[in-house]
């Protein structure tokens, strides 16, 4: 585990841009036990080869004019064991990787960006991918 | 603290998910973290053998739904390395 000083910061990032952060496993479950509607959780990481771009791409995203319903962030490596049960709403085929992100609906990945998706990518390529995404999913259910 | 890194100076491909062909049976899927003069080294490995899932269908199901860690480190002689690739650039998407 990282210094909680060192890591402040890239908590305070993901607030700042309207994420919810999930810090325990009754947060987790109080979120994801029986969601509706869609929802983006962020795996968040100290990595800067991956986390220091997946974190600026999803800003980015997020100003797309369709987003996700809610949008979440765990801390892997800090808050472990909410980031476990967040994992587990993923179900078992998906393999941790951090940083990552989900996008569920009704409790379900409908798409997930593995860390190796955002590794040595431009912000702009993670955002494009993210706003595809979102305009799939996350448009109105007719 | 947007593109922090907590290990400057790194290899080119550090952190990055590579796909590791060798000589021998075994392929490798992991991030790479650093590499000297023999030996690779690699770490959160998934292993693909040859005569086992087909290595396309590994590769495919690897980038769909994440690397499945056989080994947390491996390092491989590099005398045995045939190629090194980004699994983003091999499999597909």
């Amino acid at each position: 585990m990282y210094d909680p000083r060192l890591v402040q910061p890239m908590r305070d990032e993901t607030v700042a841009m309207g994420l919810e952060e999930l810090t325990t496993v009754a947060e987790v479950d109080a979120v994801f036990a029986n969601h509706n509607g869609t929802a983006l959780v962020l795996v968040n990481s100290v990595c800067g080869c991956a986390a220091g771009t997946a974190r600026p791409a999803l800003k980015q995203a997020l100003s797309h004019g369709v987003t996700p319903d809610n949008v979440y962030s765990v801390f892997a490596g800090m808050d472990k064991d909410a980031t476990q049960r967040a994992r587990s709403y993923f179900g078992e085929d998906f393999q941790p990787s951090s940083p990552s992100m989900a996008l569920l609906r009704d409790g379900e990945v409908v798409t997930m960006l593995h860390r190796h998706m955002i590794e040595g990518r431009s912000l702009e390529d993670i955002a494009a991918d993210l706003t595809a995404a979102f305009d799939k999913h996350c448009g109105t259910t007719v | 603290m947007s593109g922090h890194v907590f290990h400057p100076g790194h290899h080119d491909l550090h952190g990055i998910t590579v796909v590791v062909e060798t000589s021998g049976d075994n392929t490798y899927v992991g991030r790479f973290d650093r590499e000297d003069d023999e030996l690779a080294y690699l770490k959160d490995v998934g292993v693909h053998e040859a005569g086992s899932q087909s290595w396309g269908e590994y590769l495919d199901r690897t980038m769909l739904y994440g690397v499945k860690v056989d080994q947390r480190d491996l390092v491989v002689p590099r005398a045995e390395i045939t190629s090194v690739r980004k699994l983003t650039e091999v499999a597909g998407r």
